[in-house]
């Protein structure tokens, strides 16, 4: 009876001694869970301030100013037996003139002149090549305005700071609200940012070359490094016998995802420029370059994916006769590719995003034409924006942004791509 | 129970048959260190089921696995010793395995049916080693060695669907399917049951005895009762030696060494 009564007394205790370490253990789990939340919070909100700088700073590049002017594309500038020799920089001039009849010496009517940009004259040119009916008429065109009247638009350059320390005069300002009266200013989305080289005018300057490059260089990287970076981690997964020299091979594989990526440019110009003598700045020397900086990452992925594939399905495929090549190439590889292409684009995506080792071999000089394939001079996305954000003019700044963000989306699309795929085949056995 | 019977011990009753299709001679198994193996001879008879039994750990697996090469697989195991199919022995430096396990097949323990079709299950074999014209030939072979196995009636009407879908039962049918496709003349089978329940299990077993017509089957298995229904003749092995050999009527009714008349009656194992 007393012994029963022990027994309940003793578990009473027990009780609340645990009751009474259960209000210090939900705290800490408490606590614990802030802890972790606010570490997301404060990592996301890293993210969404940048994101949210980039995008306020870019966004205005997308669109371009345009001022209407009333072109006369005169028979006297203009030879309809040789069109191209044409002098098309009287044309914008002469519009402007007549619209402002006002202005009058030469330091004003260079300033009248330089509101449109350099560019127009090559515009008009080509619109009479495709119609030389244009020839003798007059007619209302949009054109490009310079870059400094486009940040005026923009409400960038403004009106508020003393006129010696401002680009744009006051004089411009007043031209600028009388066009924009007769409805003469208006904003466009700015195609030529997609499909123009760079440039030294702003208004001029694209990330085309700069995409175009990107596309090529990455084109050469993949062709190189999928089936070499899978043919080696194959070999070294299922072939490799078990001693010293794979060891050495595995840890050198390993040390190689660690060294910093300028010294694969280095190599790059050491051996592909000097030794082999292959063309400076051309997307075939920034693929081998970025290949050999790739090929550990998807060697250790699709070593991984390799591991992966349960040893079962290998037995199985053995025991009915397959030759171990048969059952790598039938069974292994199919099960482990999809490991193996998260890993190719993960690392394709931060091939995209280098730029220390392209600068070493010459991608960083200033290309103004679109490269016509992989041997062709040309730069790419990543160093197209540590060129601009060089440049001392404001225009830039939002070209600069813009570029980012054209260079975040594709590296957004290709991790959300590699994700889908992981997910789409995660297990199919 | 753990008493190690050493190297020199010779096996008790007949390790030799009438007509023998393999013949192991003094073969010895070694992990590394370790000696899994030790001395052991032992035929497999021509249409014949020969179950190994034994305790966890005793080697069986162990033997089985080196009766079409599989354990060259695993790098630390070394065989030594001499095993012949039809007078040739496997362990040659010219014979090719994989020639050798197209004649000696492999049903495993867990199902392993390939992430595949069920047709393209059973036409793998054949198909890499070449042994139909064309497709209808293949078709006849995926046909006759579903209806071998027992499966073609369930199966007839969804071969496409993957081999994964089906039951535990039906894939580990599926996989003697495979194997016998390929037209072995040997099939192991390492306790091909022992993750089935005991309606499959009954159905694998029935399989087995229709089997024996046209092969020669050597089973590895952890239940007595399965080795007294399926086989003709038992063979106990404990801690690497081969203790006994026998009919299994014998050796489950009056087993001549001690250890095995233990392990049959449950003393231990």
């Amino acid at each position: 009876m007393s012994d029963s009564l022990d027994n309940l007394t003793a578990t009473t205790k027990a009780v609340h001694k645990v009751e009474h370490s259960l209000k210090r253990r939900h705290k800490a789990e408490r606590n614990f869970k802030r802890f972790g939340l606010g570490a997301i919070i404060l990592g996301l909100s890293f993210v969404a301030i940048l994101f949210v700088n980039i995008v306020s700073n870019g966004y205005s590049a997308f669109m371009a100013t345009h001022i209407a002017l009333d072109v006369t594309f005169d028979a006297e500038y203009i030879d309809k037996n040789a069109i191209a020799d044409g002098d098309y920089r009287k044309l914008p001039r002469n519009a402007l003139s007549e619209t402002f009849p006002e202005v009058s010496g030469r330091r004003d009517k260079r300033e009248l002149y330089q509101m449109i940009s350099s560019s127009a004259e090559y515009a008009l040119r080509d619109m009479v090549l495709a119609d030389p009916s244009l020839i003798g008429q007059t007619k209302r065109i949009w054109l490009l305005a310079d870059d400094e009247i486009d940040m005026a638009v923009k409400g960038i350059f403004t009106r508020d700071v003393p006129e010696n320390e401002r680009v744009v005069s006051d004089q411009e300002f007043t031209w600028l609200d009388k066009l924009a009266a007769e409805g003469r200013v208006e904003k466009f989305f700015n195609w030529s940012f997609f499909t123009n080289g760079d440039s030294r005018e702003p208004e001029q300057a694209g990330i085309g070359g700069a995409i175009v490059g990107s596309f090529y260089t990455l084109l050469v990287t993949l062709v190189l490094s999928f089936p070499i970076g899978v043919a080696a981690a194959v070999y070294l997964e299922e072939f490799a016998p078990t001693n010293k020299l794979t060891d050495i091979i595995e840890v050198n594989i390993n040390n190689l995802a660690a060294v910093p990526s300028i010294v694969f440019g280095l190599l790059g110009l050491a051996v592909f420029i000097n030794l082999f003598g292959l063309p400076r700045s051309a997307p075939l020397v920034g693929g081998l370059v970025l290949t050999l900086m790739t090929l550990p990452t998807i060697i250790i992925a699709s070593r991984a994916a390799l591991k992966s594939v349960p040893p079962s399905i290998r037995e199985a495929a053995l025991g009915v006769g397959a030759s171990k090549m048969q059952m790598v190439t039938h069974h292994v590889l199919p099960l482990a590719m999809p490991g193996m292409l998260t890993g190719t684009i993960i690392g394709m995506a931060q091939a995209l995003g280098e730029s220390a080792p392209l600068l070493m071999i010459g991608m960083v000089a200033f290309i103004v034409n679109i490269p016509g394939g992989p041997v062709d001079p040309s730069t790419v996305l990543p160093v197209q924006v540590f060129l601009w954000s060089d440049s001392p003019e404001r225009a830039f700044v939002e070209r600069t942004s813009a570029a980012i963000m054209v260079l975040l989306g594709f590296l957004v699309l290709m991790n959300i791509l590699a994700v889908v795929l992981r997910r789409r085949f995660e297990r199919r056995w | 129970m753990n008493q190690d019977l050493g190297n020199d011990f010779v096996t008790v009753g007949n390790v030799r048959c009438d007509k023998p299709r393999m013949q192991a001679t003094d073969v010895n198994v070694y992990y590394g260190d370790k000696h899994a193996i030790k001395n052991v001879s032992l035929d497999i008879g021509e249409n014949e089921v020969l179950a190994m039994i034994g305790p966890s750990g005793c080697g069986k697996s162990t033997f089985l696995r080196c009766l079409n090469r599989m354990n060259d697989t695993i790098e630390i195991c070394r065989v030594d010793g001499d095993i012949q199919l039809d007078n040739e022995n496997i362990y040659d430096k010219e014979t090719d395995p994989v020639l050798l396990r197209a004649r000696v097949g492999m049903v495993f323990q867990k199902p392993n049916p390939f992430p595949k079709s069920i047709y393209d299950n059973i036409a793998y074999g054949p198909r890499i080693h070449g042994l139909a014209e064309n497709r209808d030939k293949l078709d006849e072979i995926v046909e006759t060695s579903l209806e071998k196995a027992g499966l073609w009636n369930e199966v007839k009407d969804r071969l496409d669907a993957p081999g994964t879908g089906l039951s535990g039962g039906q894939q580990q049918r599926l996989c003697i399917a495979r194997t016998i496709a390929v037209s072995p003349e040997v099939i192991l089978m390492d306790e091909p049951c022992s993750a089935l329940d005991p309606i499959a299990t009954a159905k694998v077993e029935e399989l087995i005895d229709e089997l024996r017509q046209n092969y020669t089957i050597a089973i590895v298995t952890h239940s007595m009762q399965q080795a007294a229904r399926v086989s003709q003749r038992t063979a106990y092995f404990h801690l690497g030696n081969l203790v006994e050999v026998g009919d299994t009527e014998d050796i489950f009714t009056n087993p001549s060494h001690q250890l095995t008349e233990d392990y049959i009656t449950g003393r231990f194992g």
